[in-house]
């Protein structure tokens, strides 16, 4: 691994201790309001939490495509790769400066000045040509962790685009198509992330099992394509209340439900995948990709339930959503990072009592969010059905019972932020310890090459 | 598609109402807010705050701010162009989907006001 390589798994894991951090402050600021205004109010904490979820999930995404790009293509680090990495690290943390002076101006989850979006847009087209420039070294028949990996890539461009659309005052001249295409986008978003990181998910269960078939099977390429649909498709339960063209809403609504089919089929994997789950429990990244398994399970339930109308009208504008947004981005998205990245790091070689922590933590982290999501599940119902159902109106009084559910959740919080920072201190110790071989043993095999060389041309000229 | 999503797009918006929707992000006012139910759940949804309750109401809530919410300091001027982008958003359609418009399908009728 190169050093480059290094410093951006070690920024990727500042990132998510980062987001952890500053949600976990963002909950008690968001209960006692009074008390942080005056410092470090919500509004300013919310968008570092926020924003470093988001980069965390796509930083942690992209250092395990660029790791196994060099197992699967073959291809050396090239300097594209290099301006991705800086340049995203760069901006990342500019955009952290930015905050800190409470300079904003994008919009939700983007929410630094517009201009910070140029040198993303840079990093990513970086990224694109490398990634693109070693693909061409293996154009035959690649396996589905290559089309999600390349997928993800390319629709992170397009949804980036568009969500910076807004710039063009055309798309502001009417606030129904504005937020319709920044819901769009940002829905779209998460499917191009999810396609990154599923990729890589596949590739390290071909490697565990040594088995590529999974990646080539027709029933893997069958769900990518239904996830494919999703991706570009589904977006619209997030402005199924927006008067906007009602096709809109029942395309989504009609898609959403193709998703059925993936959970149907996971319910039925549940049984091998037990019995998978204990032939390979002492690998960790094994451990973590079959947790995210279980919130794969949960979350999806919950979302395919989320898209039906006559239901989202309940759940739409309530904490059931943050639930949704929370069971996958650390369900889901952080345990299969994690796995990635304790898989690049070899956590399993790590001494005995570092294993033992990061699988304590892992066992923290596991009833710390499920007590964290369940708390915004009755948050969100208590939110839906005094809103909708008894339809009041009174803002204070609709949120009064809520709060019990949130103290609850900023609680839970706490443990969940210890959970992870015990697995990333012991990543940390990983990523120091991380062997690579030493630019003389390099040399010394060259020359070994050489001489073996020399020796066989030798032996041709006595012969 | 998505781009033609408001088909009508009659309620074009005045340069105030530009520059109250530019206060609105600088002061990244959707962090607590809801507009159409998207953003934080801080305060309440102010899609309709405008029509409901009228824009004296908001006033005072954004020129002095509460307990819960900072006082932003904002002049008068800009305290004008946020309350003309709300009402602007307000004229855009309702937030809360009412019975009647559930089809039995599951999906919503919503037409354009």
């Amino acid at each position: 691994m190169s050093r480059s390589h290094k410093i951006f798994i070690g920024f990727a894991l500042a990132l998510l201790l980062t987001t952890l951090f500053f949600g976990m402050i963002a909950s008690f600021a968001f209960l006692y309001p009074e008390v942080y205004n005056k410092y470090l109010p919500f509004y300013q904490l919310r968008p570092m939490h926020v924003s470093a979820a988001l980069f965390w999930i796509i930083t942690g995404a992209t250092a395990g495509i660029l790791h196994f790009k060099k197992d699967v293509f073959q291809a050396k680090e090239t300097t594209s790769e290099k301006v991705f990495i800086y340049l995203w690290i760069a901006t990342v943390v500019s955009i952290f400066i930015f905050y800190a002076f409470k300079k904003f101006g994008g919009r939700e989850y983007w929410e630094f000045p517009p201009f910070l979006g140029i040198p993303i847009l840079i990093a990513w087209l970086s990224l694109m040509f490398g990634y693109f420039q070693a693909w061409t070294k293996r154009t035959k028949n690649p396996p589905l962790y290559v089309w999600q990996w390349s997928t993800g890539i390319v629709f992170f461009l397009i949804t980036f685009l568009e969500q910076n659309l807004y710039q063009i005052p055309w798309f502001r001249q009417s606030f129904l198509t504005e937020i319709t295409i920044q819901w769009k986008s940002n829905g779209a978003m998460v499917g191009a992330w999810n396609q990154m990181i599923y990729g890589t998910a596949l590739f390290i269960m071909t490697r565990i099992l040594g088995d590529e078939s999974v990646a080539i099977s027709k029933r893997a390429f069958a769900f990518y394509f239904i996830g494919l649909t999703n991706l570009m498709l589904n977006w619209g339960h997030h402005i199924y209340n927006l008067p906007a063209t009602s096709f809109i809403r029942h395309t989504a609504y009609a898609v959403s439900m193709t998703e059925w089919i993936i959970f149907i089929a996971i319910c039925m994997d549940f049984r091998s995948k037990l019995s998978e789950a204990r032939k390979f429990k002492h690998l960790i990244a094994h451990r973590f990709m079959m947790y995210a398994e279980f919130w794969v399970y949960l979350n999806l339930f919950l979302a395919l339930l989320m898209s039906i109308p006559a239901i989202n009208r309940y759940t739409h504008g309530t904490h059931i959503t943050v639930a949704h947004a929370m069971g996958a981005t650390i369900g889901i998205n952080t345990m299969i990072l994690l796995g990635s990245l304790g898989y690049i790091l070899k956590v399993d070689e790590l001494h005995e009592s570092n294993r033992k922590m990061i699988l304590k933590g892992l066992s923290i982290a596991k009833i710390s969010l499920l007590v964290f999501w369940l708390a915004l599940v009755v948050a969100g119902l208590l939110k839906g059905y005094r809103d909708v159902a008894l339809g009041m109106t009174n803002f204070q009084e609709m949120m009064q019972p809520v709060i019990t559910s949130l103290k609850v959740f900023s609680f839970a919080g706490i443990s969940l932020f210890a959970g992870i920072a015990i697995i990333c201190w012991n990543y940390f110790i990983a990523l120091k310890k991380y062997h690579t071989p030493p630019q003389n043993i390099l040399i010394d095999s060259a020359a070994l090459k050489l001489v073996k060389k020399q020796k066989l041309e030798q032996v041709i000229e006595q012969i | 598609m998505y781009a033609f999503s408001d088909v009508q797009r009659k309620n074009k918006p005045s340069d105030e109402v530009t520059a109250g929707w530019k206060t609105w992000q600088e002061k990244n006012c959707q962090s607590c807010h809801q507009l159409y139910g998207l953003g934080g759940y801080m305060g309440p949804d102010l899609t309709n705050t405008a029509s409901d309750k009228g824009k004296e109401y908001m006033r005072s809530f954004i020129r002095y701010g509460t307990g819960k919410m900072p006082n932003f300091h904002l002049n008068e001027q800009e305290v004008n162009e946020l309350l003309a982008f709300l009402s602007w958003v307000d004229k855009s359609g309702r937030s809360k989907v009412a019975d009647s418009l559930v089809h039995w399908t599951g999906s919503y009728r919503i037409s354009k006001r």
